[in-house]
Parts: C-alpha cells; sequence; structure tokens
C-alpha cells in the first residue's frame, strides 16, 4: 500500500492503495466516483474512458502510480451542472438505452474534440472505435457529437 | 371512449396504507437518494405526497410521481410505460417524476423485461391505474363543489367545472381523492384523444447517465459493504476438484475464501434457474482489485464430471429429474454432430398436403444449409449483485430481467418465505436474455450469509464470457419445390440446435404453401443456454429470409414481389388452421418498405437485400444497401417499416429499432463463440467481436406502420430480419450466398 495524492475533477485525493490498482478501481472504489465503468478490464470497450491532461485513456489500464500530478477528469467533473456541450448534445439526441457505455463515450468524445475541434464523420468513427456500445446508439453518438461540436 | 372495469386489476389499487406498511416505497435510502431524483429540472418537489393508488401519488402542489413498474434494461420502459400512466391521468409530463417500482407482486403484474412484452400485456394496466386515479381526483372535485362528477372534465392537470367556471389543480384534491373508494370501472381514452402517447418524451434518466450519476447495479454500495468474485470451472463439463487459497487468503484485504454449491442436491431448478457450474468458490474481500488479484493466487484442481442428474420444477408438471451429460465438447465435434443430425429425418412439427409428393413432381429443387454459432450476450455491465442476507431476511439490490422468478428460487433456497425476500431493480447495463437468469442473485445471497455481511458480487468480463446462458448453435436445412411455371409448390424445414432448436413451425411461409414439412431435432450439451434477444426468432429469420430470397431469384421473380404473392395466398386462401402471423400486416410493412425505400423506382443502388419477419407480435422489414470499399462492406443505409402497433415514444422507438438493427447486423456478421474441450475460445472482447462504430450503418431510416392496434413488442422485433438483408445484399454485393454465420468468416479477412 502507498499513499498517493491524485487531482481529480479540480480537487486533491489522497488514496492509500496497492500501486498496480488501476485508476478504474481508486475512482469507483476509493473515490466513489461510480460514472466512470468496468466494462472489460483489457482496455477494449473503453466504458472506463477518463481523460488524463485532456488526453481520453482507459482507466482499467492506468495505474495510479503512473498517474503523478497529471489532471484526471472523470464523466463527474466534465462539468459543474452537466452542461458540457457534449453531455447537452447527449440529451438533446436522447442517445442511450441502457447507457452503461455512455459516460466512456462521453468522455473519450471529450478526448477528441479536444485535439480536433471539428471532426469529420470519419474522424470520429475512428476515434470512437474503441468504444464498444452493446445497444448500437453509433449513429446517434456521432449526431451528438456533431451537434456539440457545433455548438 | 372505453369502459373497463378496474377488477381484473385488482390488486394494483391496494390502498396507501398497505403500500407504505411494506415499507417497499418509502426509506429505501439507496434508491431513494438515486433512482427517484428524476424530477425534470425546475420542478418543486411537494412537502406531502398521496398516494392515490400503487402507481402514482400527487403532492399537494400538484406534482405527480409514477412508478415504473418493470425493470429497466434499455428498452426505456421507464419513460414509455409512466407515459401510459400520465396519459390517462391527463396531467403535464413536466410534472411528472418517475420512480423505478420495487418488485411488488402485491401491486404490480409481470415485473419482467422479457419476450418484448412489458408495454403490450401491461397497456391495460397502465391505462386503468391513470384513468382510475383521474377518477377518483374527478370525484374528490366534485363532492367539493357539490356537482355531479360526470360535469368534471381534466386537462393538464387541472379539474374543472364548466357551468360554474370552476377549476382547481390536481394537487388541491389529492389528499381527498386518497381516501375515496377504487372506482369499479373507468372510461378510457379514445385514442384519438392521446396527447403523451404517440409523442417523443426523452429518457427520464438521461440527464444521470449523462453525468455518470449512480444507477446501475455495479454502482450500488452499502456501508459495511464486501466485494465478492467468484472461480468457476474453465469448461463446462468440469467440477471442482479440490482448491489451495492458503496464498489467496495471505493476500491484502481478503476475508475469506471458501467453496459453496448453489443449489442443494434437492433443489428442483425453475424457470430462471440455470445450474451451468453447480459448486464454485468465493473469494471475498474489502476492495474489487484486491480480490481480483487474489483470484490469481487461488489454486484450484478442476475434474470432468460423469453424467449427473438434477431436479427441474416443470410448468405444471412436478418435478422432473434431468441429466446433464458428461463430455468436454468442441465446436469441431458440434459441426459433425450437427451435419449428421441433419441429415436423418427429422420429429414432425408441422405438415400440411403432401409435401414428399410435390418434391418428386418439383421441376426445380433448392436444398440449401444455414448455420449459426454459439453467442454470449455480452452485456456491457458484467454480472453482478448485492446480498444482504441475514437468517431472518434477504435484501437483493441489482439487475435482473426476472425479479418475479428470482424471487422465488431465493425464498426455496436461503427458506425464507417470501416476504422476507426484498428485490431492488437497478437499471441494467444491457441483457439481452442474460440477465433473466440470475444465478448469480443466488451466488451473491450465498456468499452474503455465510460472511454474515452485506456483499456485492462481480463477475469479471472473462467471467460472464465463459459463465455464460448462450444462444444455441443452430442449424437449418431448407428445401422449396418449385413446378414448371415457377410456382412454389412444397416447402420443407428441419431445424435444429445444440441443446436447442430455433423452429417455429408455424410462422410464414406456414400457411402460403400446399405442401409443407417442418421438423426438429436437437443434440444435448452440458454447455448452458437460454433466451437471448428473439430467441429462436434470431436465427429463423435469417435463414428462412436468405433462403426466400434464393428461391425467389430461382423463380426469377422480384423478392419483395415474391413474398408478398405468398402473403397473398395466405391471406385469401391460408394452409392450415395454426397460422400465428397476420399476412396482412406481414405484408404492410413489404409494402411499406418497398415504397420507402424507392425499391421499385431504383435508387442507382444495385446491392440491396430484402428482409421482413414476424414475432413478438409485431412486424419488420428491412432493406439494406452495401458498398464494397477497398473490397470491405460498407453498409450504406438501412430502411425499417415496422408495424408494432401504437407506438408510445415515438423517438425512443426509433432509437431502439436502430439498436436493433445495429445489433442484429454485428451478431451476423462478426458474433460467435467456440469451444474447444468445452473450454470458451473468446473471453473478452479482444477475441470477441462486437460491432463498433465504423462498422455501423451509415445511415438508418425508420417509418412506422400508423394504425390503432394495441401495443406489440418493439425490443426484439427490429434485431431478426436485418441479419438476412444483410446476407442478401452481401450476396449482391459479392455474388456469393452467406449460408454460416458469422458472415465475416466468408470471405472478409477480420481486419
Amino acid at each position: 500500500m502507498a499513499i498517493f495524492n491524485l487531482k481529480i475533477n479540480g480537487k486533491q485525493h489522497e488514496v492509500d492503495v496497492d500501486p498496480s490498482t488501476p485508476m478504474l478501481w481508486v475512482l469507483r472504489d476509493h473515490l466513489n466516483l461510480v460514472g466512470t465503468k468496468f466494462g472489460c478490464g483489457m482496455a477494449q470497450c473503453g466504458a472506463c474512458t477518463i481523460l488524463v491532461n485532456g488526453f481520453a485513456v482507459r482507466s482499467c489500464i492506468t495505474f495510479v502510480d503512473s498517474v503523478g500530478d497529471q489532471e484526471i477528469t472523470t464523466i463527474e467533473g466534465l462539468s459543474e451542472n452537466g452542461d458540457h456541450p457534449l453531455q447537452k448534445a447527449w440529451i438533446e439526441h436522447d442517445v442511450p438505452q441502457c447507457g452503461y457505455c455512455q459516460s466512456g463515450q462521453i468522455m473519450n468524445a471529450a478526448g477528441l474534440l479536444m485535439s480536433n475541434p471539428h471532426p469529420s464523420d470519419a474522424d470520429i468513427e475512428a476515434a470512437m472505435n474503441g468504444n464498444i456500445c452493446r445497444c448500437g446508439t453509433y449513429n446517434r453518438i456521432k449526431a451528438a457529437i456533431k451537434t456539440a461540436a457545433n455548438s | 371512449m372505453t369502459i373497463v372495469k378496474t377488477k381484473f386489476n385488482r390488486r394494483s389499487f391496494l390502498k396507501s396504507s398497505v403500500l407504505a406498511g411494506g415499507g417497499m416505497l418509502i426509506g429505501f435510502n439507496w434508491l431513494a437518494a438515486s433512482c427517484s431524483t428524476n424530477a425534470p429540472k425546475g420542478l418543486t418537489i411537494p412537502d406531502e405526497w398521496f398516494e392515490i393508488n400503487g402507481y402514482l401519488k400527487i403532492g399537494e402542489n400538484g406534482v405527480v410521481t409514477i412508478m415504473s413498474p418493470n425493470p429497466e434494461i434499455g428498452q426505456n420502459v421507464k419513460t414509455s410505460m409512466p407515459m401510459i400512466v400520465a396519459e390517462e391521468l391527463d396531467v403535464d409530463w413536466k410534472n411528472v417524476i418517475v420512480e423505478q417500482a420495487p418488485l411488488n407482486t402485491d401491486i404490480f403484474d409481470r415485473q419482467l423485461a422479457g419476450g418484448s412484452d412489458s408495454i403490450r400485456q401491461s397497456w391495460n394496466a397502465l391505462r386503468v391505474a391513470g384513468a382510475s386515479a383521474c377518477k377518483m381526483l374527478k370525484e374528490a372535485a366534485a363532492q367539493k363543489w357539490d356537482v355531479p362528477v360526470e360535469e368534471i372534465t381534466t386537462e393538464l392537470g387541472v379539474l374543472f367545472h364548466q357551468n360554474s367556471g370552476k377549476k382547481i389543480g390536481y394537487g388541491e384534491v389529492a389528499s381527498a381523492a386518497a381516501v375515496l373508494p377504487v372506482p369499479e370501472e373507468v372510461e378510457l381514452k379514445d385514442l384519438t384523444d392521446f396527447k403523451i402517447i404517440g409523442t417523443s418524451k426523452k429518457n427520464v434518466d438521461g440527464f444521470k447517465i449523462a453525468t455518470g450519476q449512480p444507477l446501475f447495479g455495479l454502482d450500488y454500495k452499502k456501508e459495511g459493504m464486501l466485494i465478492a468474485m467468484i472461480a468457476h470451472p474453465p469448461a463446462f463439463g468440469m467440477k471442482l476438484k479440490s482448491f489451495d487459497a492458503t496464498e489467496a487468503k495471505a493476500m491484502p484485504g481478503i476475508l475469506d475464501v471458501f467453496s459453496f454449491k448453489t443449489y442443494t442436491e434437492d433443489y428442483a431448478l425453475q424457470w430462471s434457474d440455470t445450474s451451468s457450474f453447480p459448486e464454485l468458490v468465493a473469494i471475498v474481500g474489502q476492495s474489487t482489485w484486491e480480490v481480483m488479484n487474489a483470484k490469481l493466487m487461488l489454486t484450484v484442481e478442476w475434474e470432468p464430471f460423469a453424467d449427473y442428474e438434477m431436479n427441474a420444477a416443470g410448468w405444471g408438471a412436478g418435478v422432473q429429474k434431468v441429466t446433464v451429460p458428461a463430455g468436454l465438447e468442441s465446436t469441431s465435434g458440434h459441426n459433425a454432430k450437427m451435419a449428421a443430425a441433419a441429415a436423418k429425418p427429422g420429429r414432425t412439427e408441422r405438415k400440411d398436403g403432401k409435401p414428399e409428393e410435390a418434391f418428386k413432381k418439383a421441376a426445380k429443387v433448392i436444398e440449401r444449409a444455414y448455420t449459426a454459432p454459439f453467442l454470449a450476450h455480452s452485456p456491457m455491465e458484467p454480472m453482478n449483485f448485492f446480498a444482504d442476507v441475514t437468517d431472518d431476511e434477504a435484501v437483493l439490490v441489482g439487475p435482473i430481467q426476472s425479479p418475479e422468478y428470482m424471487e422465488k428460487t431465493l425464498s426455496a433456497r436461503l427458506g425464507l418465505p417470501l416476504e422476507k425476500i426484498d428485490i431492488q431493480m437497478t437499471r441494467m447495463g444491457g441483457g439481452f436474455g442474460r440477465r433473466l437468469y440470475g444465478h448469480f442473485m443466488v451466488e451473491a445471497a450465498l456468499i452474503s450469509r455465510t460472511m454474515k455481511a452485506p456483499v456485492k458480487l462481480i463477475y469479471s468480463r472473462e467471467d460472464e464470457m465463459t459463465f455464460g446462458i448462450y444462444r444455441p448453435a443452430y442449424h437449418a436445412l431448407y428445401r422449396a419445390a418449385l413446378d414448371a411455371d415457377n410456382n412454389l409448390i412444397g416447402f420443407h424445414v428441419k431445424m435444429g440446435g445444440i441443446p436447442e432448436h430455433a423452429l417455429h413451425a408455424n410462422r410464414f411461409p406456414a400457411g402460403a404453401v400446399d405442401n409443407y414439412l417442418a421438423e426438429s431435432w436437437t443434440i444435448e450439451s452440458n454447455i448452458s443456454v437460454g433466451a437471448m434477444r428473439a430467441p429462436g426468432s434470431n436465427f429463423n429469420a435469417v435463414a428462412e429470409q436468405s433462403f426466400l430470397d434464393e428461391v425467389a431469384e430461382a423463380a426469377g421473380k422480384d423478392p419483395i414481389q415474391f413474398r408478398l404473392d405468398l402473403l397473398n395466398r395466405a391471406m385469401e386462401k391460408p394452409v392450415g388452421e395454426n397460422n400465428d402471423y397476420d399476412a396482412a400486416r406481414y405484408a404492410g410493412v413489404l409494402e411499406l418498405v418497398r415504397e420507402k425505400s424507392g425499391w421499385d423506382t431504383g435508387s442507382g443502388n444495385k446491392n440491396r437485400g430484402v428482409s421482413a419477419y414476424f414475432c413478438h407480435h409485431s412486424y419488420v422489414a428491412n432493406v439494406l444497401d452495401i458498398e464494397l470499399e477497398n473490397g470491405e462492406p460498407v453498409i450504406q443505409k438501412v430502411y425499417a417499416a415496422i408495424d408494432c402497433g401504437i407506438v408510445v415514444n415515438k423517438d425512443a422507438a426509433v432509437n431502439m429499432t436502430e439498436g436493433g438493427i445495429i445489433d442484429g447486423i454485428g451478431q451476423s456478421m462478426y458474433g460467435q463463440l467456440t469451444f474447444t474441450d468445452g473450454q470458451p475460445d473468446q473471453n473478452n472482447f479482444d477475441a470477441y467481436r462486437l460491432i463498433r462504430h465504423t462498422e455501423a450503418p451509415k445511415s438508418i431510416e425508420v417509418h412506422f406502420v400508423d394504425n390503432d392496434i394495441h401495443p406489440t413488442g418493439l425490443g426484439e422485433p427490429p434485431y431478426p430480419p436485418v441479419m438476412a438483408a444483410l446476407a442478401n445484399a452481401l450476396y449482391k454485393a459479392t455474388g456469393e450466398r452467406y449460408y454460416h454465420q458469422p458472415f465475416i468468416k466468408n470471405t472478409f479477412e477480420l481486419s
């Protein structure tokens, strides 16, 4: 076990965990930030996507001892009042079915828009290809990202 | 206006004292904190609630809470079921808060997510719940104003008395209405008066989903809660021999490691009970990562089992013995067994006319075989459940499609009376049938009882995929007899599977062909299977609608016209009496998709496939367009024409249809679970391929038939037919027929 000081959603958090613990479980089990979802545990589905210094990463393979003082953003910290353009677009397009993968989809899309504020359809598809939606809401996800990019 | 008796649903109208007495709706902390606050923004939460009936309560300010009785699995019943209540109650949807109801069979009927039947089967109960509350509010206003109740009208939560010009909000008479007797009969609205049903209302959990708030079973927490995982045999056909937990127990945060039997030897399996692996090893600790690591340090020896018997409680047939066969099965062996079984006569399920003679005198006989592999449901949220079991009661919280069945299972297995089993339903991260089989609830409950502590059981993705209740592997042999004029004079289908077949003997084209034979066969297996989205239909549709396409081509006919001619025959002079489809509605969706896709006028796209299928009381036709780009198929557009009766929530229904189409394309193109010596060869998404963003159709266009038929299924019907539309379009694009799923294996390499 070791103490880590993490900057998450603009606040400092101290956790005492095994250094090999993935951020996914630090967030979910130790900090009660359960918006970041467990899907596969091997970076194949994207349900656990968070931002580290603005880049979308899979928190299930991001170990706590690799984070250092980088800034972590989770779905809970994407906006203060749930009004990030992507969150608004997600609601406007009524994207979710079961909804389980959607926080990962939104966080991955947030990473995409930071590096490419006006993505083409092909850019969106390629950037989002690591995020599985088992219910099949891909077309709505794409439409919502375009709406957010244009807002 | 329709007048209906309320008595058929009497139990739904138990009064508030009963409702509150069970403590079911009030005071359950987590659900109250995280599931019930679906209040639209700007809504003022009332100081006081008045329970009018089991489905709804009204606050003093007119805000209404409506309970959504059925499990929410992504089919959006949590929005659409309350919409139906709100419609008849006649309130402004903006003033409605939705809560997920707990399992309560005293109040609600059929709390099940399955069979695409939530709306169809609860349509009347939901309307009556709203209408009877509306009538009680009218009665309260009539008494207050001392006027005849017949003179009271309502509009959007306000009661009016036209003659005197008086009006009053629902909230102001709610306390008086709550103590009135339940009306014996109520008037339901004319369909033309609907203001909410048929519009588009946003998902009531949409904001919570988009902001990552706790909703799902995996998100549930309780103070003092432990985390548990299980170790199961690596292969079907194996059982626990011994285990050494010394190292695992020494790992940090680990509290205990023990084996347990999911069912006792005298236990009789009920409908939703499955027994893939009778004995498991539990690893229990403080946190998920610690338990995952300890599981790696567990040393377990497994061994093949011999045939064994279990008790199964059949449907009214008493307890029967079922044998689980020994053996470590492989896909290669399965395929050989299926080919051999298909070559022999099957069990006759339906016979019309003289099919043998028709085939003898046919000018042309077309015979084709189709196969599909086992599939893993793979919902994004792995199986999990919270359980807190004491000597006196069991509280279970989590994602389950079949809470009513599982209540009985838990009662029998734990030896607790039904009323001591409290099941709370969380939103489900998908299920597709997998969460009909709640063995994980039993496991969680037994672990909690052993630990004497609240426990959340979590499956890893690998557990989830290798401890499945899979879609069976299927085989179909189709034969068609054409006469010299290319008329279909004989049709023969022989379907089988491991361990179940997919045949629906009374479905189209049964009823449209004079000489018809349907046969079935099955091969026993120890691999556990169950319902997956549109069971049977999810193979039947692909095989049948691909075959009909080929028969139409052999007959030199347009594939839509060929089907319409057969349906016309079934309408005008049906063969047999047990045809379970409505040929006119079937033809209706084909006509609609023909029109909307510009089938006859030609869109310039030659690579089009068509398909139509009936299941879950609904009808869906698809046209699908493909282009080949660098030799890879790109699905440009899918058209869907659907007859599911009245559509409750329009945009949500479009969403459901889009999802079904994408799921169908994904499963038929990429989905397969294979076995080697009993062991699934795929255990995570690196090997088990689900459809991804780049593979989804570029565009989907959905059209609903506009009619007054009471709602029929929608969760499953859009899923099966698109697979055949894909196969038929692939044929146009490549010149090859696609008989075996996944289609990707036929021509296209995995990219």
